[in-house]
C-alpha cells in the first residue's frame, strides 16, 4: 500500500527524528557527561594513592565532619518545619494561605550570596545583634553557629514544597475518618498521615540533604573559610583550587559527586514510590 | 460521496482488529457502525479517515483510493470523541484551522466560519476558549470544525460517549436534523444500540473484526442474521432446544412453535422479553411459571420468573397497562405463551447457523 | 475568621510554622530591608549604579539571558526527544539531566573550568581556534547553560507528555502538515511551559555563585559577576555597598518570581478542564 500521508503529518520524517536525537544527546554528552567524568580523570590523575591521601587529609576529614554535623542539624530542623507547615496549610484554609505559600518559597529566589549576607548582616561584627551576642561570648559568624543557619535557611523550603501538594493531593477524608473514630490528634498523625506521607518525606529530606552538604555559596559569606575549623567540603574544595593543588581539589569534589549521585539514584527510586501510593 | 470498502484487514501485532471487512456506504447516508469494544469499528473509521493503514483491502472514496491521496485532497471530517479541539484557540480559530491551514482569504474564513458558528447555534460564543465551553458546546465546535472545509463524508468516533446522558440524547437528535439538513455521507461509531437505531438509516453490525448483518434498524432488530447479532441487540431470552419439524422442545414437557430451519436436530430458540404473554389463567400452548421479582423499569414492568425444568430464568418484559393490569407479585404462579420464537440451529460442527 | 475543617492540631503547626518561618527567613530578611532603610536613596543609587556595578549587572544579567535562551532550544528539543522518540540509552539521559541541578555548585564551577581550561578535554579543542572560555564572558555563560539545563526540560516535559495524540490527528486529517501542525498547533501549547522553563533558568542563573567564581575569573569590569562583587563589598565591610546590590537583585529576583507564578496561573488558566 502506498505511503498514507495522513500518518505522516503526525510524525516527523526519520531524519529529523536522528537529528534531534544526536542533537540533544551531543548536548547533554558535552556539557554534562565530560565535566563529570573530568572530575574523576583529574582527581586520579596522580594515581590512586594521591587520590586517597587527599581525603584523609586532616583539613578533609574535619570538612567531612563539619558538612555531615551541619546536614545533621539543618535537615531535621526543616523537616520538622516541613511536615508542620505542610500539615497548616494543606489541611486548613485560613486568610494568607497563598502569602504563606510564596513566602516559604522565598529562600529559593534569593541569591546563596545573599542568603548569606543577611545573617552576617545581623550576626556579624558590624551587624544588628552581632556585637551584642559577641559581648556575651557568643559568635556566629565565622562559626558554626552561622554556616548551620545559612545552610537552614538556603535548603528551608525543600521538605515543605515536597509535603504540600502531596498532602493537598491525597485529602483529608481519612484523617477526618480517624477522628470521628476517636483518634487524638498526634495519633491521626502518626497512624494515617505519617505512613501515606512516607515517601514524600523520604524524597525531601534527601534532597535537603543533598543541598545541604553542597551548599557553598551563602555558607561561603558566613564561615571566615578557617581552615579545618569553619570550611565545609565545598569550601575546602575552593581552597584547594586557590591553592593550585588541583588533584586534591579533585578528589574531595569527586567525594561529593559521589553524594551528589547517590541522592539523586535515590530520589529516583523514591520517586517512583510516590506516584504509586 | 460514496463509500466503498473492501476486503480490509487490518492486524495489530496477532489481534485481528479488522478481518476481510466490505461494506458500501451510498452517497448522503447515515450509517452506525454497531458493534462491542473490540469490534472493530474504531479502527475502520480511522482506516476511512486515513489515520490508519489496512494491512490488505482497499477503501475507495468516490471511487478513488484513499491511499494515492494527501489528507487535504481527502476531505474528510472527523469528530473524536473527547473532541480533541486546539485548546489555545478560540472558538472562530478552531472552526476556522482547516481552511488557514489551506491558505483561503480572510474574508472566505470568515464568512464560513460566521455560517457554521450559525448552525451549531454559537454565535456568541466565538472568542470563547474550549475550556469555557460546556461538553456539549465542545462536540458541537468539534463538529463545525470537521465541516469548515465541506468534507465529502463526515467521520464520527463514538461522538457523544463522554457526554451525560441529557446532552447525549439532544444531541443525536440534533445529529440526525443536521443531516437531513445538508445530507452529507455520514459514519459514525458507537456501542450504543438506541443511539444507533435513533439516528441512523442503516446499522452495520461488528463483532471481532467482522461485519455480521447490515441494515435498516426495523429490520436488523426484527430479523437478525444471526446468534450475535440476536444477543447484542436488545434483551433476548436464549434457550437451548431440541428442534423438530415446526417445533422446538426447550424443556421436558415444554414445546414451542417456531419457523423453519435447515433440519438440524440442536439449536437455539430466541424470545424477546416482549413477545413472552403473561396470564394468570391457563391457554392453549402455555406452560407453568413462578413470579421471582418484578420490577418497575421506564418503559414498563420487567418480570423474572422460575420455569420447572428449565434451568435459566426467562424475562418477560409487560407494558404499564398490561403489568398494572395482572398485578403480579412475587410467588405468584403464572402461565407463559410465547407468541414468537426465533430459532437458530447448529450445524454438523456445533456451531450457529 | 479561621475556617477550619474538624482536623485538630491548626494552632500549633500554625504557631510553630510562623515563629520557625521568622527567625530563619523573615527576619533575617528583613535585616537586609533595614539596612536599605538606614541608607538616602540617593546614596543607595549612587552604590548601585556605580560602573562596576553597571559592569557586574551587564555581565550578570546578560550572561543569564543568553544562557536561558540557550537552554530553551536545546531543552526544548531534549525534552522532545526524551518524550516523543524510544531510542537505547534514553532513561538514561532523563537521568542525567537532573545532574547540574544535583551537583554541588562548586564542583560544577571546578569541573567546568577543569574542562574548558586551554589544555582541558574541551578547551584544548577551542584552543586553536582562539575561542578562550576560562576568564572569560563565554566561560559564565557555558557555566550558566549547564546549570540552567534542567530547568526547561523539566517545565517542558509533562507538558509535552500531557499534549493529546488525537490532538495532532485532527490537525492531520484538516489538513495541516507536519510543520502546520508543530507551529499552530504543538507550539502553543507548550508556550507558557517555555517561558516558564525561560524564567526559571534566567532567575537561577543571576544568583548563581559557586559554579560561576571558578571559571570567571572575577575581572573587575569584565567577568565579575554581581554576587561576587557583593562577596567582595562585604569582605571589605561595606555593607553599605553590599546592601544597595543585593536590592537590585532581589527586586529583579522577585520579579522573575512573580512573572513565574504569573505564566503558570495563566498556563492553568489555558489548559483549563480539557
Amino acid at each position: 500500500m502506498k505511503g498514507n500521508p495522513a500518518l505522516a503529518a503526525t510524525q516527523e520524517p526519520a531524519w529529523i527524528r536522528r537529528l534531534i536525537i544526536g542533537i540533544s544527546v551531543g548536548f547533554v554528552g558535552l556539557f554534562v557527561l565530560v565535566p563529570l567524568l573530568a572530575v574523576f580523570g583529574e582527581a586520579l590523575r596522580n594515581g590512586l594513592a594521591a587520590y586517597a591521601h587527599a581525603l584523609v587529609d586532616p583539613a578533609a576529614l574535619a570538612a567531612i565532619k563539619l558538612t555531615f554535623f551541619t546536614a545533621a542539624i539543618s535537615v531535621p530542623l526543616n523537616l520538622v518545619f516541613g511536615v508542620a507547615a505542610s500539615w497548616a496549610i494543606a489541611r486548613f484554609r485560613f486568610p494568607g494561605r497563598s502569602v504563606l505559600i510564596t513566602l516559604i518559597d522565598l529562600p529559593l529566589a534569593v541569591s546563596p550570596v545573599i542568603a548569606g549576607m543577611v545573617f552576617v548582616l545581623l550576626f556579624g561584627k558590624h551587624g544588628l545583634v552581632g556585637p551584642w551576642l559577641a559581648g556575651h561570648g557568643v559568635q556566629v559568624i565565622f562559626a558554626l553557629p552561622g554556616i548551620v543557619l545559612a545552610t537552614t535557611f538556603v535548603t528551608f523550603p525543600f521538605v515543605a514544597r515536597e509535603l504540600i501538594p502531596l498532602m493537598e493531593a491525597q485529602g483529608h477524608e481519612e484523617e477526618e475518618a480517624a477522628i470521628v473514630l476517636g483518634a487524638s490528634g498526634w495519633q491521626t498523625f502518626v497512624k494515617v498521615t505519617l505512613p501515606k506521607i512516607k515517601w514524600g518525606l523520604m524524597y525531601g529530606v534527601v534532597l535537603c540533604t543533598a543541598r545541604a552538604m553542597g551548599e557553598f555559596g551563602a555558607v561561603s559569606v558566613v564561615s571566615g573559610h578557617i581552615r579545618g575549623r569553619t570550611n565545609t567540603l565545598p569550601l575546602h574544595v575552593e581552597i584547594l583550587y586557590n591553592e593550585y593543588e588541583y588533584q586534591a581539589a579533585f578528589a574531595v569534589a569527586s567525594l561529593l559527586v559521589v553524594l551528589a549521585l547517590a541522592s539523586l539514584i535515590a530520589r529516583r527510586l523514591i520517586a517512583r514510590r510516590v506516584e504509586t501510593t | 460521496m460514496t463509500i466503498e470498502v473492501r476486503g480490509l484487514t487490518k492486524r495489530f501485532g496477532t489481534f485481528h482488529a479488522l478481518d476481510d471487512v466490505s461494506l458500501d456506504v451510498p452517497g448522503g447516508g447515515l450509517i452506525a457502525l454497531l458493534g462491542p469494544s473490540g469490534s472493530g469499528k474504531t479502527t475502520l473509521l480511522r482506516i476511512l479517515a486515513g489515520l490508519e493503514r489496512p494491512d490488505r483491502g482497499s477503501a475507495r472514496l468516490d471511487g478513488i483510493d484513499l491511499a494515492s491521496q494527501s489528507a487535504r485532497q481527502r476531505n474528510v471530517g472527523l469528530v473524536f470523541q473527547h473532541y480533541a479541539l486546539f485548546r489555545h484557540l478560540d472558538v472562530y480559530e478552531n472552526i476556522a484551522f482547516a481552511l488557514r491551514v489551506r491558505k483561503r482569504p480572510a474574508a472566505e474564513v470568515d464568512a464560513r466560519v460566521r455560517e457554521l458558528l450559525t448552525l451549531i447555534q454559537l454565535e456568541s460564543l466565538g472568542r470563547r476558549l474550549p475550556a469555557q465551553l460546556s461538553g456539549g458546546q465542545r462536540q458541537r465546535v468539534a463538529l463545525a470544525r470537521a465541516l469548515a472545509a465541506r468534507p465529502r463524508v463526515l467521520l464520527l468516533d463514538e461522538p457523544f460517549g463522554a457526554l451525560d446522558a441529557q446532552v447525549r440524547a439532544e444531541l443525536r437528535g440534533w445529529l440526525r436534523r443536521l443531516h437531513d439538513e445538508i445530507h452529507l455521507t455520514t459514519v459514525f461509531v458507537t456501542h450504543d444500540q438506541d443511539e444507533a437505531f435513533e439516528v441512523a438509516d442503516r446499522v452495520v453490525v461488528m463483532n471481532k473484526g467482522k461485519i455480521e448483518q447490515i441494515g435498516a434498524p426495523a429490520e436488523v432488530f426484527e430479523a437478525p442474521a444471526n446468534d450475535f447479532v440476536m444477543r447484542f441487540l436488545g434483551h433476548v431470552n436464549v434457550l437451548e432446544a431440541e428442534l423438530g419439524a415446526g417445533e422446538a422442545k426447550i424443556a421436558e414437557n415444554i414445546t414451542v412453535a417456531i419457523g423453519e430451519h435447515n433440519g438440524a436436530v440442536r439449536g437455539r430458540v430466541y424470545v424477546r422479553p416482549h413477545e413472552v404473554d403473561v396470564a394468570r389463567a391457563q391457554a392453549a400452548g402455555a406452560f407453568p411459571a413462578r413470579v421471582v421479582r418484578v420490577t418497575p423499569l421506564s418503559g414498563g414492568l420487567k418480570i423474572e420468573l422460575s420455569v420447572p425444568g428449565l434451568e435459566a430464568r426467562l424475562r418477560a418484559d409487560l407494558d404499564w397497562e398490561r403489568g398494572t393490569a395482572l398485578a403480579l407479585r412475587e410467588g405468584d404462579d403464572v402461565f407463559l405463551s410465547l407468541r414468537r420464537a426465533r430459532v437458530f440451529a447448529r450445524d454438523g460442527h456445533g456451531a450457529l447457523t | 475568621m479561621f475556617r477550619r475543617s474538624a482536623l485538630p492540631g491548626f494552632g500549633l503547626t500554625m504557631g510553630y510554622t510562623l515563629v520557625y518561618l521568622s527567625l530563619i527567613v523573615l527576619i533575617p530578611l528583613a535585616t537586609l530591608v533595614l539596612k536599605t532603610a538606614e541608607l538616602s536613596p540617593g546614596e543607595l543609587w549612587r552604590l548601585a549604579t556605580s560602573h562596576r556595578a553597571l559592569a557586574s549587572y551587564k555581565i550578570t544579567f546578560g550572561a543569564s539571558f543568553i544562557a536561558a535562551l540557550v537552554n530553551v532550544v536545546f531543552g526544548t528539543l531534549l525534552a522532545w526527544a526524551l518524550v516523543r522518540y524510544k531510542f537505547p540509552g534514553r532513561g538514561i539521559l532523563d537521568a542525567i539531566v537532573d545532574v547540574p541541578f544535583a551537583l554541588p555548585t562548586a564542583v560544577s564551577g571546578l569541573a567546568l573550568t577543569a574542562v574548558l581550561a586551554p589544555n582541558g578535554w574541551i578547551g584544548r579543542f577551542l584552543e586553536p581556534l582562539g575561542i578562550k572560555a576560562v576568564f572569560t564572558p563565554l566561560g559564565i555563560t557555558l557555566a550558566l547553560t549547564f546549570i540552567g539545563l534542567p530547568f526547561v526540560v523539566r517545565t517542558v516535559q509533562p507538558v509535552l507528555e500531557e499534549l493529546e495524540h488525537e490532538v495532532e490527528e485532527a490537525a492531520a486529517v484538516l489538513g495541516a502538515t507536519r510543520w502546520q501542525t508543530l507551529t499552530r498547533v504543538i507550539v502553543p501549547a507548550v508556550t507558557p511551559a517555555l517561558l516558564t522553563g525561560f524564567a526559571l533558568a534566567f532567575a537561577r542563573g543571576i544568583g548563581e555563585y559557586g559554579s560561576v567564581v571558578f571559571i570567571s575569573g572575577n575581572k573587575q569590569f569584565e567577568t565579575e559577576i554581581t554576587p561576587l562583587l557583593i562577596m567582595t563589598r562585604l569582605e571589605q565591610f561595606d555593607y553599605a555597598g553590599a546592601t544597595a546590590l543585593a536590592l537590585v537583585m532581589l527586586i529583579v529576583s522577585f520579579a522573575m518570581l512573580l512573572a513565574i507564578n504569573g505564566l503558570g496561573a495563566w498556563a492553568r488558566r489555558r489548559a483549563g478542564h480539557a
